[in-house]
């Protein structure tokens, strides 16, 4: 056998990620994220927070319970249910920076910590910086136009 | 090419298996000595406690079998941890000739392999094998970080956190190493590090067709690899059956026995260096001592992967060696 006809075949058996399931525990769990996040907003609204600090505040809200459910080690489990519904919010953001903090402070607080940190978030930093360049180039050239 | 090499005079005196908290949930926990629930061993690394596993591992061996370090002539051993770290560290507590192996998961039958040679060859009297994996420094080292949340695809396999150890000498006991075959490079174009199991699955049919065509392998009793896992597994017997190999229940793997999948959370299987060494250093020796078997076969199937080489989008490339163990 080919290794063409093995890749097929070894990919025609191959189990199948239950994608209506996953995507249901998706939608509960980021929309419940999202209501969490609204609730928030409201209760700082309610406690006479500025509008404009009160999302702010809420990211940083959602940031620390993410933080501390890494760091308690909660969190791998809820994502292991919620899949993207966990991981699109900001809560999956700082699930990545916050987990390779905690797995590598064996390795120390510079070598370790503070150069591990980055590892899963960095891409995210580096494209989302760069797509922020091109989508302000290109809104400034629409502007001209 | 030499296919199977044949032993005179090699013989497993003894054997002893540590393991953690999943395996000791699993269904064949009562074959282990020892059930370690803390993942940590009583360390504050991972790698010291993987370290601390096969340190506790080798003990338990040289005590059922009597014996004192200083009567050891050679250890093998090897792990998945960088440069085999981990059962460096550990020998280091015995002052016993060390040789390191890598075979990825194949490693504890490379070293029973290697081992054999070595006493069949009358260059050594008698030789430790051990190996071990840890769930928590396979997945640091190969995936993500342990707190990070993810969901791993069906295809995925779980790191077994065990340690198999084996004491063979030139001396007779109830089982012998009779037969072994050093596995082929298998590279058939899998390039999922998710689906590990695919991968292996064409080395261990290469290893077990090899013995099948220059003996009857209907006389093996059992055929137990490594770690393919349901993907591998339902490959490697496919294959089998094309070939007109057939096994039927005579076939088994490792990765599939040491949990049930059904109620633990482990996807595909078992894997790791830890996951054929701690079964066979557990249930099938035990199977072999109370004549349930009288033959057995270990095929170590091993994934030679790196984290760099799976970026690059090279295909896989994976072995399986085998030893075959009789009933005297």
């Amino acid at each position: 056998m080919n290794k063409k006809d093995y890749v097929n075949l070894a990919e025609a058996r191959m189990a199948r990620s239950p994608c209506l399931k996953n995507c249901i525990m998706a939608f509960v769990f980021g929309g419940g994220i999202c209501c969490i996040g609204q609730a928030l907003t409201d209760v700082y609204e309610m406690l006479g927070v500025p509008q404009d600090i009160c999302s702010s505040l809420t990211s940083v809200t959602l940031i620390f319970i993410s933080g501390l459910l890494t760091g308690t080690g909660v969190f791998d489990k809820i994502a292991r249910v919620a899949g993207a519904g966990t991981l699109v919010p900001i809560t999956g953001f700082a699930n990545a920076v916050a987990s390779p903090a905690v797995d590598s402070k064996a390795e120390g607080f510079v070598m370790g910590v503070g150069a591990k940190m980055f590892i899963i978030a960095g891409p995210v930093i580096v494209y989302g910086t760069a797509a922020s360049v091109l989508y302000g180039i290109i809104y400034y050239l629409v502007g001209i136009i | 090419m030499m296919d199977i090499i044949h032993f005179g005079d090699v013989y497993i005196k003894a054997s002893a298996s540590v393991v953690g908290q999943k395996e000791a949930e699993g269904p064949i926990s009562d074959s282990f000595d020892h059930l370690i629930a803390d993942e940590y061993f009583g360390k504050d690394t991972f790698e010291k406690a993987e370290t601390e596993m096969c340190r506790l591992c080798i003990n338990t061996l040289l005590s059922k079998a009597a014996v004192s370090p200083c009567d050891i002539d050679v250890m093998l051993a090897g792990d998945l941890v960088d440069q085999c770290i981990a059962t460096s560290y550990a020998a280091k507590h015995f002052g016993v000739p060390f040789l390191g192996l890598y075979g990825a998961c194949s490693t504890s039958a490379e070293g029973l392999l290697t081992a054999a040679c070595m006493i069949g060859g009358r260059k050594v009297r008698n030789a430790v094998c051990f190996a071990s994996s840890h769930f928590c420094t396979a997945e640091r080292q190969y995936r993500f970080p342990l707190e990070y949340g993810c969901q791993r695809p069906p295809t995925a396999q779980n790191t077994v956190t065990g340690c198999g150890a084996f004491l063979l000498t030139d001396e007779k006991s109830d089982i012998a190493i009779t037969e072994g075959i050093i596995g082929r490079i298998s590279d058939n174009g899998v390039t999922d590090q998710n689906n590990m199991g695919a991968a292996m699955a064409t080395a261990a049919f290469d290893t077990i067709r090899r013995y099948a065509l220059s003996k009857d392998i209907r006389d093996i009793d059992l055929i137990a690899t490594g770690d393919l896992g349901a993907e591998g597994f339902g490959l490697c017997s496919e294959l089998l059956k094309r070939e007109g190999i057939k096994l039927n229940d005579r076939l088994t793997d490792c990765g599939l026995m040491i949990y049930d999948r059904e109620k633990q959370d482990v996807h595909a299987g078992g894997s790791g260096c830890g996951c054929m060494a701690s079964v066979a250093a557990g249930k099938l020796i035990k199977m072999l001592e109370k004549r349930e078997i009288n033959s057995l076969m270990l095929v170590g199937t091993g994934a030679l992967l790196n984290t760099g080489s799976v970026l690059q989008g090279e295909s896989i490339p994976s072995i399986a060696h085998a030893v075959v163990l009789k009933k005297v």
